[in-house]
């Protein structure tokens, strides 16, 4: 019955979303803009169908509807409430579905805060993410229509994959992932508004597209540092990225939104790069759906890909359209667009900001061509190929430690120009630091060239960024004898894009910091240990204490539990790395446990117990400052938000003063 | 519009649609082996698990390839912690045991695990009629370009591997093959034909 309400409201909303897309070129084209309003009231009637969609699919998995085909493919009586709640993204059907959901939302809210904007660029965007909107309207309703009646009905279903039951942070990485991937829907949208409008032609529209793009870049982000923290939480193998083709998916649109949000600063500022601008913000569009397309048609063999079938061809199609109408849209209007704005100095930020972009850039393109190396090989030398992590490493790593190095420079260099007398008076003092945690890492035993230059790298840009709030703050503290603190927050509020923005870069260097420490200084070994032996590692010493085992209703638990001894032996904490039976699966899944300090963590999985509890086989890991790449994803967020209030009456200043210089020191902002 | 331009573009989009179409023409997961048809690879792995008359080998012998020649080999790749090897187990055993006295012999190659374990779990298993021998670093099975466990092999009397089967194996393939390639003297009473793949 339910089924029967949702899939009839999904049918509904492709011809509601057909109208609006329509509707809207006939609307401009002739000149009845009241018609206009067919096309909003189409994004607002969808969002409300979908929205009826999946509140019936939540209810229908909480109730054990078992007579809905989705239900009855992931649900399980004997799963926990959230856990069944949270299926609805746990397999294609219900992920597609709350991708349409995300998807309606935003159009909802870009027709909402911009519906007042004259031109045609809101008429014109609207209608590009309901047409988007439609792919996935008719996905819903043809091969992904998770609202196919049962018959007959069973009486219980399998429950959701295992290894999306057994964490949390399944409730957090893929609604993170998705407000992410689909959030950037919306400036293409904007992208493919301002070409139709003929409005590509100035920068204006980039104000509205940077903001929605921002907004995207800090749920991505924090969906990659939260799917990280999962792999590395659930996987038991101690990491955290493995450049699966599914996270190189979710990287790849990563990478061109961090170039886009510095090349639209070039673009405003001085009046350059707008084509590129424009492409980079497309690319990341094509990216997202590209990631899609990997993850969901099993086109490329990944621990996350979805099942096969017919849906691969949808998106097939859909891709081809999105590339082609995109490729051709743009660069047949490239001569337009294109900025004869000129590049300042030698030494001046914009100049940094294009070797961050051509740095982006080359390690997108990287990830790129390794993730779909093995399909063309396979087409053009018909031989079976996989390219691992060695690849990626060496071929990538240099580049992101350039951008480490990078991330330091730009913020000390102003636009425009400046003398190298001047440059060098910015750029040396953060050396020291450099320096500093360079030898500290040498002296603590790495060796590796890249891995050293990423430390002495993290330090000159930490100093950097932080230094140039020291310098507002002091420039503030001298001009108006504020405080300190009033100085700090007085200067960020006058300028929260910039001053987020080097927050955003001190959290990306926590990240940094915490992968090349704990990829540098992993240390781990595996022990049989019979109960009272103990485990050094590093100088963690654990105790094996006992094996036990607990039934739980949806999966058999075994458990170890393990003393953590400090000095003379005395038990500091106890760690309980587990092995999980779920009933519907004949595969354990192993659940490290993880004792975190600001030191690092010490990581110990089960690997093998005697049934009788008389010995367990246990894997220790201590991997120094793991939890500062947590940590830096969320003061990545924090900068993101900060830059995305940035107050309405500054964005519109902006253009206006796209071509002045800014004091780097200044603190007020231009 | 400047439609060269865009003709330009699509040239440059279209080569990598027709791969993601190529894409679908395969399987990922299928991973073709060059193996049938040609000579097995040589290895020499040391029994761990005897196996039971009168099929058993001492522990700590060393079993060749070289010294099966002239028999029709069953390499069977498995381990304690592999569900599915549970599926296939009595089949082997069983099939081996149908087996003896004839020019046929069953290995067991153990897959990423230890004696210790794998010892408990024959025993768990209820015994297993043939030998079981280890493989340090993988080297056979990466020889063999096993993927995962279990995959058999069934290796013909002149060192030629005739058929590689992935996952749980039946004692219906089992026999039709080592009958379609025992000579015929040694079949016994029925000789079907060999299955064609």
């Amino acid at each position: 019955m339910i089924g029967f309400l949702a899939h009839n409201a999904l049918l509904v909303s492709v011809a509601v979303v057909a109208l609006g897309v329509v509707i809207t070129p006939v609307a401009i084209r002739t000149g009845r803009r009241e018609w206009l309003q067919l096309t909003y009231g189409a994004v607002y009637t969808n969002f409300l169908l979908v929205s009826i969609a999946t509140m019936s699919m939540v209810v229908a998995l909480v109730t054990h509807d078992f007579s809905v085909s989705y239900v009855a493919a992931v649900g399980s009586r004997s799963t926990p409430l959230l856990f069944t709640v949270i299926s609805l993204w746990g397999a294609l059907e219900g992920s597609i579905l709350f991708w349409a959901w995300v998807l309606a939302l935003y159009a909802t809210a870009v027709v909402w805060f911009h519906h007042k904007r004259p031109g045609n660029l809101v008429p014109y965007a609207a209608m590009t993410l309901l047409a988007v909107a439609a792919f996935f309207a008719i996905l819903l309703v043809g091969p992904a229509d998770p609202f196919l009646p049962m018959s007959p009905v069973p009486a219980d279903g399998p429950g959701p994959n295992t290894l999306l039951q057994n964490h949390i942070l399944m409730a957090v990485h893929p609604p993170l992932l998705y407000l992410g991937y689909v959030g950037m829907s919306v400036p293409f949208a904007f992208a493919m508004g301002a070409i139709f409008s003929n409005e590509a032609t100035s920068n204006d529209w980039s104000v509205l597209s940077r903001r929605w793009m921002l907004a995207s870049w800090g749920f991505l982000s924090a969906a990659i540092i939260a799917g990280m923290w999962w792999s590395y939480e659930v996987l038991g193998w101690g990491g955290y990225w493995a450049w699966d083709p599914v996270e190189n998916a979710s990287f790849l649109p990563w990478l061109t939104a961090t170039a886009y949000l510095h090349s639209v600063m070039v673009q405003e500022r001085r009046n350059m790069l707008r084509l590129w601008t424009l492409n980079l913000c497309v690319a990341t569009f094509v990216l997202t759906i590209l990631g899609t397309f990997l993850t969901r048609s099993g086109i490329l063999s990944s621990v996350h890909a979805f099942t096969t079938g017919a849906i691969g061809y949808y998106f097939l199609g859909f891709i081809a359209v999105v590339l082609l109408t995109t490729l051709v849209l743009v660069a047949g209007n490239s001569e337009r667009i294109h900025t004869k704005g000129k590049l300042g100095g030698a030494a001046s930020r914009e100049t940094v900001f294009l070797l961050n972009n051509l740095f982006l850039t080359a390690v997108m393109l990287t990830v790129l061509v390794g993730t779909l190396y093995p399909l063309v090989a396979e087409a053009v030398r018909g031989v079976k190929v996989s390219v691992g992590e060695p690849f990626f490493n060496r071929m990538a790593v240099p580049a992101m430690v350039a951008l480490i190095f990078l991330m330091g420079v730009g913020p000390a260099l102003p636009w425009g120009s400046t003398t190298w007398a001047d440059a060098r008076k910015r750029l040396y003092p953060p050396l020291i630091s450099a320096l500093i945690l360079g030898s500290v890492a040498v002296i603590a035993g790495a060796r590796g060239i890249y891995s050293i230059l990423a430390f002495a790298f993290v330090g000159y840009a930490a100093m950097g960024n932080l230094r140039e709030y020291w310098i507002g703050m002091r420039a503030r503290h001298r001009a108006h004898g504020e405080g300190w603190a009033t100085a700090l927050v007085r200067l960020v509020k006058g300028n929260r894009r910039r001053y987020g923005g080097y927050l955003a870069h001190i959290g990306a260097l926590f990240v940094a910091l915490g992968i090349t420490a704990s990829s540098t200084f992993r240390t781990e070994r595996e022990a049989t240990l019979l109960p009272g032996e103990t485990l050094t590692v590093a100088g963690h010493t654990v105790r094996l204490k006992n094996v036990w085992g607990r039934e739980e209703p949806q999966r058999s638990v075994i458990g170890t539990t393990l003393d953590v001894l400090g000095k003379n032996n005395a038990v500091i904490g106890t760690i309980e790395p587990r092995m999980n039976y779920y009933h519907v699966s004949d595969q354990p899944v192993p659940t490290p446990d993880v004792r975190s300090s600001v030191r690092g963590d010490l990581y110990v999985n089960l690997m093998a117990f005697e049934t009788s509890g008389a010995n367990a086989t246990v894997k220790v890991i201590v991997e120094p400052l793991v939890p500062w790449i947590w940590l830096g994803g969320l003061i990545i967020v924090i900068g993101a938000v900060i830059g995305l209030f940035q107050g309405q009456g500054r964005l519109s200043s902006v253009s206006a003063n796209a071509a002045s210089e800014e004091p780097s020191a200044g603190g007020t902002g231009p | 519009m400047n439609w060269k331009r865009a003709f330009i573009a699509v040239l440059i989009g279209a080569p990598l649609i027709a791969l993601f179409a190529y894409g679908f023409s395969r399987d990922p997961a299928a991973i073709p082996s060059p193996l049938p048809g040609h000579d097995a690879p040589a290895f020499a792995l040391t029994v761990f698990a005897p196996g039971e008359p009168p099929l058993m080998r001492p522990a700590g012998d060393t079993i060749r390839l070289a010294d099966l020649a002239g028999k029709v080999s069953v390499v069977n790749f498995w381990a304690s912690w592999c569900g599915p090897c549970r599926a296939e187990h009595a089949a082997l055993s069983e099939t081996a045991r149908h087996y003896a006295g004839r020019p046929a012999q069953f290995i067991g190659v153990l897959y990423n695990d230890r004696p210790a374990p794998a010892t408990r779990w024959i025993a768990e298993m209820g015994g297993q009629s043939y030998p079981a021998v280890t493989d340090n670093e993988s080297r056979t099975a990466i020889d063999y370009g096993v993927y995962g466990v279990p995959e058999t092999f069934i290796v013909d009397a002149t060192g030629r591997i005739a058929y590689k089967h992935v996952g749980p194996i039946s004692a219906e393939v089992l026999r039709q093959w080592i009958d379609s390639l025992l000579p015929k003297a040694a079949a016994g009473d029925t000789t079907p034909r060999a299955l064609l793949r």
